[in-house]
């Protein structure tokens, strides 16, 4: 059963200066699944997948990533092992090409001498160019980055992280400041993404939410508050009691 | 098709560096002779190997973000390996056993420090890799522990006054304050000779001329993205499975061994190699010669370094007192109005102006729209096909 599971966290507990971002927290993922994280502000969920990446230590307790425990290496190392990672506000390079931004992903040998004496082979071309496609940006291949708008942006870091292969992808508010059509796009691109992929999202947007939704964790104060399917979720007491403001909106469709 | 084009723009550039490397030999020496200004030669010369340097601090700070403000230390290191083995070179028929400084500080026998300097060899690989360790070093310590931006540059500027308070304070070891001076000879030539400063012109021009090509293969392809990408966005680069710290520190030390290979060529042709290099305002010229010429252009950084040093010695010769205000004025004026540099501002406006002069000024659309566009012409075609 433990093969199974991409991802176990054990009595995670992440304090600063004494405040506990994480208290005690308990998480398991199976490969290839789609699990969506929501909380309040300040629940703890980026820095539930700061830990993850490893740019958080655990004060107590383990992150098992593939079973091994992440706390014995930094963070571009579990990047290596495969686990890519969606900022909140999309981070693309600016200066660099859209193809080039990929084409930096995509490379498969990343420490130095690789990156240096070799040139980008024709299969990572190749699949560079199907990426392209995929993400709707080929006839802006050439433009630097930083020219794309908000939506394009978002898409390019999520293509940057497709073609880093990742077998665990965790994704920062992906639709944040998307149009609606576009938040439908994304919400399918990741469902199809899914099974091949082990997905972990973090979202404030409900409507989005109930478009994927599987099976949804819902975080509080630090800890796991409840999971289960999207149904289950709205109609429990706990959840619409931590949510208190976002009541309605949690239950706009019953 | 892209690959022959980029295959074909190569040729053209190694053709452009060989021709302008064979002027620079052939042609400008010879012409500033015969119209009385044969001196200017050896400055030429000197500020060849300065460009040299310019093209270490622009691949640290144009590429890769760092900016240093201690590249002067391993311009001095390499200075002064160099002249280590320049000063032990006794003329023949003498008794001479030592360094010509040392005696009048009651040294009597050769320090340790000095004794693999006798071997050539041993000193070019000292010109070259006691910086690059030196700078390997210092930069896994710092980016090691993920210090950036103006506190990386405040630990180089440190590093610039430790280091001129180190070798000002020994006297018996290498002549203090004074520096290295008064070569006699290498390999038998006297090195003030005009057939060795020839030689000495030669070999930057052809250094450089390696050194930019090292530079330009550095900055191109992926691993060139991957600098700027660090540049740019550190810990995206990080979580996209890059270890920023490794490339940061072997981008240090090569730029450091280059800073090193310029002092080892600027010293036998100014003749002398003192601390003064190691002092910070030196280190901090050598920035102010790429922000000129254009930081992220190693063109930029060669042309600014030659622009700035020619400025320097005209402007000294007439007016002694006024070169300083000169440069912080120069540096005002190209940190607000010219924030890329020279050739950063002909690659933008400056080409803009030059097709509008000709005629060729090209309107900019966004991707998507020239693709409607053909899109439509395509439509059209279907709709009247032409036989």
């Amino acid at each position: 059963m433990k093969a199974m599971n991409i991802l176990e966290i054990e009595h995670l507990t992440v304090s600063f200066d004494g405040f506990k971002a994480l208290n005690d927290l308990n998480f398991s993922m199976e490969i290839g699944e789609l699990r969506t994280i929501i909380g309040p502000n300040g629940a703890g969920k980026t820095t539930f997948l700061d830990t993850i990446t490893g740019k958080v230590k655990p004060t107590i307790g383990q992150v098992r990533f593939k079973s091994k425990d992440i706390r014995l290496y930094s963070e571009f190392e579990i990047a290596r092992m495969g686990l890519g990672r969606k900022f909140q506000t999309p981070r693309v390079y600016v200066n660099l090409t859209v193809r080039e931004n990929l084409e930096l992903a995509s490379n498969r040998h990343k420490d130095l001498c690789n990156t240096l004496f070799r040139s980008v082979s024709v299969v990572e071309k190749r699949s560079v160019d199907e990426l392209l496609a995929f993400i709707n940006l080929k006839n802006k291949q050439h433009l630097k980055g930083g020219l794309l708008s908000h939506g394009e942006k978002q898409w390019l870091e999520i293509g940057m992280l497709i073609a880093q292969s990742p077998d665990l992808l965790l994704l920062d508010e992906p639709v944040a400041g998307l149009t609606d059509e576009e938040t439908e796009k994304t919400g399918n691109l990741l469902k199809s993404l899914a099974g091949e992929h082990s997905i972990i999202v973090i979202e404030h947007d409900m409507e989005f939410v109930r478009q994927i939704a599987q099976k949804v964790t819902v975080l509080h104060q630090g800890s796991v508050l409840c999971e289960g399917d999207m149904t289950a979720i709205q109609s429990d007491p706990r959840v619409i009691e931590v949510y208190l403001g976002a009541q309605e909106e949690v239950n706009v469709d019953h | 098709m892209t690959n022959k084009y980029s295959s074909k723009s190569i040729a053209t550039e190694v053709v452009i560096v060989v021709t302008l490397a064979l002027v620079l030999m052939f042609v400008v020496p010879p012409f500033l002779t015969s119209i009385g200004q044969g001196f200017r030669v050896n400055l030429l010369g000197r500020f060849l190997a300065l460009a040299i340097a310019g093209l270490a601090i622009d691949l640290t700070w144009g590429y890769t973000g760092l900016l240093s403000l201690g590249h002067g230390v391993f311009f001095a290191l390499g200075g002064y390996a160099l002249a280590m083995h320049l000063k032990l070179q006794f003329p023949p028929g003498t008794t001479q056993t030592l360094p010509s400084f040392m005696p009048l500080y009651g040294v009597k026998e050769l320090p340790w420090l000095w004794q693999p300097f006798f071997s050539f060899p041993f000193t070019i690989g000292a010109v070259i890799f006691i910086p690059a360790i030196l700078g390997g070093l210092i930069g896994y310590l710092i980016f090691r522990n993920r210090i950036r931006g103006v506190y990386f540059s405040i630990l180089t500027q440190a590093l610039t006054i430790i280091f001129f308070n180190f070798f000002n304070g020994q006297q018996k070891l290498i002549n203090g304050t004074n520096g290295l001076t008064d070569f006699q000879t290498l390999f038998g030539y006297r090195v003030s000779a005009p057939e060795t400063q020839t030689a000495f012109y030669w070999l930057t021009i052809v250094i450089l001329g390696l050194s930019y090509w090292v530079c330009r293969w550095l900055t191109s392809g992926r691993f060139g993205r991957l600098l700027v990408a660090i540049r740019d966005d550190e810990p995206r680069a990080r979580f996209t499975g890059y270890n920023p710290t490794t490339i940061k520190v072997f981008i240090f030390a090569t730029s450091a061994a280059i800073a090193g290979i310029a002092g080892a060529l600027y010293t036998p042709q100014t003749g002398i190699i003192s601390p003064k290099a190691m002092d910070i305002s030196f280190s901090i010229e050598m920035v102010i010669w790429v922000a000129v010429g254009g930081r992220s252009s190693l063109v930029g950084a060669i042309l600014g370094t030659l622009i700035v040093n020619f400025a320097k010695s005209l402007l000294s010769e007439t007016f002694a007192q006024i070169w300083l205000f000169f440069q912080g004025g120069l540096f005002l004026l190209v940190v607000m109005l010219l924030p890329d540099g020279i050739v950063g501002w002909l690659r933008t406006e400056g080409i803009e102006i030059l097709e509008k002069m000709t005629g060729k000024r090209q309107l900019f659309t966004y991707p998507q729209i020239e693709l409607e566009k053909a899109e439509l012409e395509i439509d059209e075609s279907y709709e009247h096909p032409r036989d």
